[in-house]
C-alpha cells in the first residue's frame, strides 16, 4: 500500500489550511526557483522519465505533450498553457478536491509546466458549477501573486508568468480541449477540427497545451523527488500515484490517492469499506467514468486498476472514477441514464452525435422496459458503430461505448426484458 | 421543443430591463474580468460578464436571476460583440437562465452515480414540496431542475441550491434542507451525514495524522536511487 509520505495530495480532505501558509508548511513553493533553474529541457525530461500519463482520461504521456510546444515563441505569438478544470465526467470528483483543498499545488505546477513549455501565461478553465472551488482557487492565485510566486519575475527566477482563472458556465463538452479553447475565446464550446493541433494553433491561434489539473499538480512533487521515486509505483507504462474516486454501491464512497495498478478488490476493501452486501453482491463496475464500458464483477475483481489492465478488459482507466453497481442495480437504466447524459451534452455540431445520441437514448429507454424486438439490440449495436469514430471529437465515441459494453456483457438481460414484456412478439419499431 | 423555456413577453421585458447598467461594484468587477484576457481578446470575457449580469438581475429581483434580452444586449456591447454571438453563448451553456427562476434554484443531479445512490428519493422530496421540474413554485421560492453530473460523485446523491452543494442526501435530509431554506435560514453546507468532504464516512483510511496537524512529510521522504538503465538490446520503441 502507498505510504502517507508518498502521497502527493496530503490535504485532499481539507482538514488543514488550503491557503498559501498551510501549503508552504506542507512543502509547496519550497525553493521553486531551484526547479526552474533546472531549465525547460531537464524539466520535460524528468516528466518523461517519470512515465506520467495524462490524468484527464486519455492517458497521453505528459512530458511528450509538453515537448511539442515551440521552443522559441515568435514575437506576438506567445505560448499558452491551459489547465482543464472542467471536471464533468460522471463519476469524477478528484480535481474538485485539488482545487478547493490544495490549490497551491496546481498553481505551482502551472508555473513549472508553463516555464518548461515557455508559456507566457496559464488559463485555468474551471467548470461553472464549482463555485466554492473557484472562490478558493482565485484566492489562492491572488496569494501567489502577493507572495511574488507568480507574476513578474516569478519566484525571483527572472521569468514572467501569469495565471488566470476562467469560469465555465455548464457544458460538459468544454472538457474537450479544442472546445475549451473555443469557450475561452468567448464562443459556444464546439470542438475544432484537428489538425491544426493546439500545440501549433490553439488559444487565440497561438501554440497551446491543454493539461488536466491532476497532471499539472503532480509535476512539482515529481521534480522534487525525482522520476525514480514516481516510477516505484505502478506497473510498467502505468507509473505513479493516482487519485481514485469511488462512488456507487460501496459502503463508504470516497476520493483517495493510491498507487497505480492497485487491484480493484484491494482498493475497495481498504478505502471504500467493501461492496454493499458483500463481494457476491457485485454486479458490474464502470472503472473510469461514464465514457468507458462497464466490466462485469467476475472480470474486475482482481484486475489491476491502470490504463493497460483495464484496456485488456475492453474498458479503460479514464479519470479513475470507479462507479460500483451491486445486484440491486437496474443495469439497463444505469446505462440509459448515461445515454441521456450524452444526449443532453452533445454540442450539436456533428450529425452522427447530435442525432445519434438522442436516438440511442430513446432506444435504450425502450430496451429498459422491454418494448423492443430482439433484432433491435443488433440494430442499436450497429448504430453505435456508426456514431463511433464519425465525429470531430470523442463525445460520440463516449456515448457509444457504454452501450456497447452493456450489449457485450448483458445481452441476456436485454433479451429477458423483451421476452417478459411480450412473449417475444415482433415489435419492429425503430426509435424516431 | 415542448420542454423549451417560455421566454417572457418582449415588450414587458424591454420596459423592465431596457435601462440595465452595472452597479458601481459590478462595474469594477467587470473591468477586472476583462483585464484577464489579452488586449483585443475582450470577447473572452463574455462568459464571466453574463454570469455577473445574471447575478445582478438576481439581486435586483431577489431571485437567482436570469438574462433578459436587453441585458444580453448590454453585456454584448461591453465587449463589442454582436448580440447574436452573445445570445448563442447564453443558449449553449446551461447555467444561464433564459427565463426567471425562484429565490432558490434547486438543481438535483440525476446522473448515474447519483441515481445509484438515491437521487430518485431526492427528487421525490422536491415533488413532495409541490415542485415540478422546470417550474417555479407559486410562492416564488423554489425552481426545480434536474441537472447532469455536478462533479461530487463520492458524495452522491447531491443537489446544488444557488451557490451551495448539499451532499450525501436522503429523502429526509433533503426535506430538512428545503424546510430550513423556506424558513429563511441557512442549512449546513456540504455532506448531510457525519463526514468530512469526500473522506470515507467514519474517518480517513489514509493520512490520519493530517486530521489534527498540518504535517510536513518531507523529512520522511528519503531518497530513491534510480534503477540502472535498461540493457540496450531491449530498446524496442513503444507505439508508432
Amino acid at each position: 500500500m502507498l505510504e502517507d509520505k508518498d502521497r502527493i495530495f496530503t490535504n485532499v480532505y481539507g482538514f488543514q489550511d488550503w491557503g498559501v501558509e498551510g501549503a508552504i508548511q506542507r512543502g509547496d513553493w519550497d525553493d521553486t526557483k531551484a526547479l526552474l533553474d533546472l531549465g525547460p529541457a531537464a524539466i520535460i525530461q524528468t516528466i518523461k522519465d517519470s512515465g506520467l500519463r495524462g490524468r484527464g482520461g486519455a492517458g497521453f504521456p505528459t512530458g511528450m505533450k509538453w515537448s511539442f510546444m515551440p521552443q522559441e515563441p515568435k514575437p506576438g505569438r506567445p505560448n499558452f498553457l491551459v489547465i482543464n478544470a472542467d471536471e464533468s465526467e460522471p463519476g469524477s470528483c478528484k480535481d474538485r478536491e485539488i482545487l478547493r483543498h490544495d490549490p497551491h499545488k496546481l498553481i505551482e505546477g502551472a508555473l513549472v509546466a508553463g516555464f518548461a513549455m515557455r508559456a507566457r501565461a496559464a488559463y485555468i478553465y474551471i467548470r461553472g458549477e464549482f463555485i466554492a472551488e473557484a472562490k478558493n482557487l482565485m484566492a489562492a492565485v491572488q496569494q501567489a501573486y502577493d507572495k511574488g510566486f507568480i507574476g513578474k519575475n516569478a519566484c525571483k527566477s527572472g521569468y514572467d508568468f501569469d495565471v488566470f482563472v476562467h469560469r465555465g458556465a455548464g457544458a460538459y463538452i468544454c472538457g474537450e480541449e479544442t472546445a475549451m479553447l473555443e469557450s475561452l475565446e468567448g464562443k459556444k464550446g464546439q470542438p475544432r477540427l484537428k489538425p491544426p493541433f493546439p500545440a501549433g494553433a490553439g488559444l487565440y491561434g497561438c501554440p497551446t497545451t491543454v493539461n488536466n489539473v491532476e497532471s499539472i499538480a503532480v509535476a512539482p512533487t515529481i521534480l522534487r523527488r525525482g522520476a525514480a521515486w514516481f516510477t516505484q509505483f505502478g506497473r510498467d507504462n502505468n507509473k505513479g500515484t493516482k487519485l481514485f474516486q469511488i462512488s456507487g454501491h460501496v459502503n463508504t464512497p470516497c476520493v483517495v490517492e493510491e498507487a497505480m495498478s492497485i487491484p480493484f478488490r484491494e482498493l475497495i476493501e481498504r478505502h471504500a469499506g467493501g461492496i454493499r452486501g458483500g463481494w457476491d453482491n457485485l454486479l458490474a463496475v464502470i472503472p473510469g467514468g461514464s465514457s468507458v464500458p462497464l466490466v462485469p464483477a467476475a472480470q474486475i475483481m482482481d484486475a489491476p486498476m491502470d490504463f493497460d489492465g483495464l484496456k485488456d478488459l475492453k474498458s479503460g482507466l479514464g479519470t479513475a472514477a470507479v462507479i460500483v453497481m451491486d445486484k440491486s442495480t437496474d443495469i439497463v437504466r444505469a446505462i440509459s441514464r448515461i445515454s441521456y447524459f450524452y444526449k443532453h451534452e452533445s454540442c450539436g455540431q456533428c450529425t452522427p452525435c447530435r442525432e445519434g445520441c438522442g436516438w440511442m437514448w430513446r432506444m435504450m429507454e425502450r430496451l429498459r422496459e422491454g418494448n423492443a424486438a430482439v433484432g433491435e439490440i443488433d440494430l442499436l449495436e450497429e448504430v453505435t458503430r456508426q456514431v463511433e469514430g464519425h465525429t470531430i471529437c470523442a463525445l460520440g465515441d463516449a456515448a457509444a461505448w457504454p452501450i456497447q459494453g452493456l450489449i457485450r456483457h448483458f445481452r441476456p438481460e436485454l433479451e429477458r426484458r423483451i421476452a417478459d414484456k411480450q412473449g417475444g412478439a415482433d415489435y419492429a419499431v425503430a426509435a424516431e | 421543443m415542448s420542454d423549451a423555456a417560455h421566454i417572457p413577453d418582449e415588450a414587458e421585458t424591454r420596459a423592465r430591463w431596457g435601462g440595465f447598467a452595472w452597479t458601481d461594484e459590478n462595474a469594477r468587477i467587470a473591468k477586472e474580468i476583462i483585464a484577464r484576457y489579452p488586449k483585443g481578446r475582450e470577447h473572452s470575457a463574455i462568459m464571466g460578464l453574463l454570469d455577473l449580469a445574471q447575478r445582478q438581475v438576481g439581486a435586483e429581483t431577489h431571485t437567482q436571476g436570469w438574462l433578459p434580452v436587453p441585458v444580453i444586449e448590454f453585456v454584448a456591447a461591453q465587449v463589442n460583440m454582436p448580440y447574436m454571438r452573445a445570445y448563442e453563448v447564453v443558449t449553449f451553456y446551461t447555467m444561464y437562465n433564459m427565463t426567471p427562476v425562484g429565490r432558490f434554484h434547486v438543481q438535483v443531479c440525476g446522473t448515474t452515480p447519483c441515481m445509484l445512490r438515491g437521487s430518485d428519493d431526492v427528487l421525490a422530496a422536491c415533488y413532495a414540496k409541490g415542485m415540478k421540474k422546470g417550474a417555479t413554485t407559486e410562492d416564488g421560492l423554489f425552481t426545480l431542475s434536474e441537472v447532469e453530473c455536478l462533479g461530487a460523485c463520492a458524495n452522491a446523491p447531491m443537489v446544488q441550491i444557488n451557490d451551495d452543494n448539499y451532499e450525501d442526501l436522503t429523502f429526509d435530509s433533503m426535506t430538512a434542507v428545503l424546510d430550513t431554506l423556506a424558513r429563511g435560514e441557512q442549512p449546513k453546507i456540504g455532506p448531510q451525514v457525519d463526514r468530512q468532504v469526500s473522506c470515507p464516512e467514519g474517518g480517513p483510511t489514509v493520512l490520519k495524522e493530517m486530521v489534527d496537524a498540518n504535517v510536513d512529510y518531507r523529512p520522511r521522504w528519503g531518497t530513491v536511487t534510480p534503477p540502472p538503465p535498461p540493457a540496450p538490446s531491449q530498446g524496442q520503441k513503444q507505439g508508432g
